[in-house]
């Protein structure tokens, strides 16, 4: 009788089941956002395409300033690194210290969306106006959208880090750092756009 | 989160979730009923589908538009590509036997994330209810399953949005899939079991979601844009308001050429797994196996302009992509050869399941010789957007990763329902589909060689014989699904058992009963760390010990 290429690895079944099941979790949002990086990915080869090809037709009006739009990116990286102090803390188990973290990123979050809608209501150029208006709004809406979502999950994070709720807790990070990922993410992708929109 | 500890040490908790057939219209959360959820519903829409190719047949029969209207004949061509890619094939060869297969593969109790799973399996019913009602409701979209601008622009904007949204849904539930296959391969696979000895199907799983997360959302963004040309009349794509339409073709072929690897990796991963269990070999090639489908995966990301030749594309990108997409035809060589010597000397049993393979690796090749000719500039410029790319892509689609569907259903309906299929209906379900498959495909290359262009429901009449032989082979293919249908349906309720393993096979899914316990094994998984170790003469295994919990409690 032949031994089969099979074995039944006998030593492992005894502890097996006391072992907590692994978290995947946050790797499954790491794909996720790899899968949401590529639809910047195509709204950014469309935008630079579109420069490349189409001129601007004449008359019609494209320009974008500068300061808003530096404000923004410091905001932005800012609240990435309080973002980052609001783990630590949790980290170390300073729950009252994470949330003040936690609230003022939430606060840098807001103070973006602000201002970029000031931006909006301030650029000479609306949706429909021409092809590189409409990427524009397209590319920066899409990534407006994101950082509400964001700022909307940083305050869930915040109210379920409260003493007498527990969900968010020392022993249990996964949703404060599902929504730092996150967040780096989105942060990261606005440098990018930065650059690409405003900067090439 | 935790995962459900062993009957042996925990007594099972009363579970929530229903069993038995009202299971199958639960959130259900267990991936083997995900998995026959995704098949049977696919199969609901391949028939829908196949009505629909019906009609345009029918059409087709004469030169005239006398079946249906025009703009009826172009809803309906849109619905059956839209339907057969999105609702069929891509679930049924990525979610039905992905969800069934890689659980027991990888030696899991089920998928990485079960809920998100339910979740993706249950965004594709209500997409595709969408999709069909809009054809009643408001007319369906009329721009074929590639939605090119400005054609999509202008044809009536409620089928087309209505299009969108159901493309939309259908791919967020595909990025949901591929995330948990990526997740469930690369985590979760049980200790002691190297990446390397995983059976195939996992590696085209792997590389194939990996496609889909990396070009699926390209889509999903290119159709938002879309949709903003429709409903707010921006310009993106809309050349009379300065845009760029060879834009979104770049676009969409970025999603679409790898989407056709979504369709058909899988299966070269199913009959990866069919053929050395009826041939009694071990596959042949495994690494090299591996390697191509990680180099299918990477050249499948940079060929997509070999659909654009016509486009106006620079001398140097067709150069480029004429190149690239020669390369493919390499690794994809490599695989063709290797399931030719798994088959060479083995000691083959011509069961339904090896015919639809063997079926598969025919028409396959067809498919590929004609799909490199396409890749040169010269000759596509001839026949780009005729009936030579319609029997291209259908040699692929219909003659592969259909084909696969049907063996992989031979192969496994023992182990999903415990029944065995009847043999002789098998193969003339096979015999049926083959020939009428040729007949129907065959002779478009002829058609669009002599000028036929295809998505036109009125033609020059000196067409009109072939088409007639054409639409014969459609009405074969039709009849073909009758013996098919009657098997499945009677085989489930009075086959023969099947018993644990009845292909005396080897991987993990045939080491347990059939069907399988809830949570895959009653007790520990198998260690298969040579899925494929067929070297050896049957007899000279104790197969029949090897089945459920045997393996592990005979003390081996
Ligand atoms: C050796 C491999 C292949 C090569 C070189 C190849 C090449 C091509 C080319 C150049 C075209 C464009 C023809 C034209 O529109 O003028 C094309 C069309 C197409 N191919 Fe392939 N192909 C290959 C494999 C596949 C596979 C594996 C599939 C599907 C599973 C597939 C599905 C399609 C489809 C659906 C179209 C038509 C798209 C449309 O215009 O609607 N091909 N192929
Ligand atoms: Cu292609």
């Amino acid at each position: 009788m032949t031994t089969l290429p099979i074995e039944t690895d006998e030593h492992h079944s005894d502890h097996h089941h006391d072992e907590e099941h692994p978290d995947h979790r946050l790797f499954g949002l790491a794909t996720f956002l790899v899968a949401d990086g590529m639809t910047f990915a195509g709204f950014f080869a469309a935008y630079l395409t579109f420069k490349a090809v189409n001129p601007l037709p004449t008359g019609a009006v494209y320009e974008l300033e500068l300061p808003l739009p530096i404000l923004n990116t410091v905001l932005l990286l800012v609240s990435s690194a309080t973002f980052h102090q609001a783990g630590k803390a949790l980290h170390q188990n300073a729950t009252n210290r994470c949330r003040n973290w936690l609230l003022i990123t939430a606060a840098l979050g807001l103070a973006f969306l602000v201002s970029q809608m000031v931006e909006y209501f301030t650029l000479p150029f609306g949706l429909t106006d021409n092809l590189f208006a409409s990427t524009f709004y397209a590319a920066t809406g899409f990534h407006g959208l994101h950082v509400t979502l964001g700022a909307l999950m940083i305050l869930i994070v915040w109210w379920q880090t409260r003493p007498q709720s527990g969900r968010v807790t020392h022993n249990n990070p996964f949703p404060l750092e599902a929504a730092e990922l996150y967040w780096h993410f989105v942060d990261g992708i606005w440098v990018i756009l930065f650059v690409i929109l405003y900067l090439i | 989160m935790t995962v459900a500890t062993s009957p042996q040490v925990v007594a099972p908790k009363p579970r929530l979730q229903p069993t038995g057939w009202l299971r199958y219209f639960s959130f259900s959360v267990d991936h083997k009923v995900i998995g026959l959820q995704y098949l049977v519903c696919g199969f609901i829409f391949y028939l829908i589908g196949g009505l629909l190719a019906g009609a345009i047949r029918t059409e087709l029969v004469s030169p005239m538009s006398d079946f249906m209207a025009r703009d009826v004949y172009n809803q309906v061509l849109t619905m059956h590509g839209t339907i057969m890619i999105f609702l069929w094939i891509v679930p049924v060869v990525n979610g039905a036997f992905g969800n069934y297969l890689i659980p027991f593969y990888v030696g899991a109790r089920d998928m990485a994330f079960p809920r998100l799973n339910a979740v993706a399996f249950w965004l594709i019913p209500p997409a595709g209810l969408l999709l069909i009602t809009s054809y009643f409701l408001t007319g369906a979209a009329q721009s074929g399953w590639t939605a090119y601008p400005p054609l999509s622009i202008t044809t009536p904007a409620a089928g087309q949005i209505v299009w969108i949204l159901s493309v939309l849904l259908l791919g967020g539930s595909s990025i949901f899939g591929g995330i948990n296959f990526i997740a469930t391969i690369l985590k979760l696979r049980r200790p002691g079991l190297k990446l390397m000895q995983l059976p195939m199907y996992c590696w085209a799983m792997l590389g194939t979601s990996l496609l889909v997360v990396l070009s699926t959302p390209v889509l999903a963004g290119t159709l938002v844009l879309l949709s903003f040309d429709i409903i707010a009349h921006t310009g993106f794509f809309n050349p009379t308001l300065g845009g760029n339409v060879v834009v979104y073709q770049h676009l969409f072929w970025f999603y679409s050429h790898p989407a056709v690897y979504i369709m058909v990796l899988p299966a070269f991963g199913l009959v990866s797994e069919i053929l050395p269990v009826h041939a009694r070999k071990p596959l042949f090639g495994y690494t090299t196996m591996v390697y191509s489908i990680m180099a299918i995966v990477f050249l499948g990301l940079i060929v997509w302009a070999h659909h654009m030749f016509t486009s106006g594309t620079p001398p140097w990108m067709r150069l480029f992509f004429t190149i690239a997409t020669a390369f493919i035809a390499v690794p994809t060589g490599i695989k063709f050869f290797n399931w030719l010597a798994t088959l060479w000397g083995g000691r083959i049993s011509l069961n339904s399941a090896l015919l639809f393979s063997c079926g598969f690796i025919v028409n396959f090749v067809l498919g590929g010789i004609t799909g490199v000719a396409l890749a040169q500039v010269p000759f596509d410029i001839h026949v780009h957007d005729t009936y030579f790319v319609v029997a291209h892509f259908h040699y692929i689609v219909f003659g592969g990763s259909v084909f696969v569907i049907f063996a992989s259903v031979y192969h496994w309906y023992p182990k999903f329902t415990g029944r065995m299929l009847n043999e002789n209906l098998g193969r003339l379900h096979f015999a049926l589909t083959f020939i009428g498959f040729n007949l129907c495909f065959g002779p478009q290359h002829w058609l669009g060689l002599n000028g036929m262009p295809r998505r036109v429901a009125e033609y020059d009449p000196q067409f009109t014989l072939i088409n007639q032989i054409s639409s014969a082979g459609a009405l074969l293919m039709a009849i073909s699904t009758l013996p098919f249908l009657w098997n499945v349906i009677q085989s489930a309720i009075a086959g023969p058992p099947a018993g644990d393993n009845p292909w005396n096979a080897l991987t993990p899914e045939w080491l347990t009963s059939s069907p399988p316990p809830v949570e895959n094994w009653t007790g520990e998984a198998p260690l298969v760390e040579e899925p494929y170790g067929y070297g050896v003469p049957v007899e000279d295994f104790d197969l029949t010990a090897i089945s459920g919990r045997d393996l592990w409690s005979s003390g081996k």
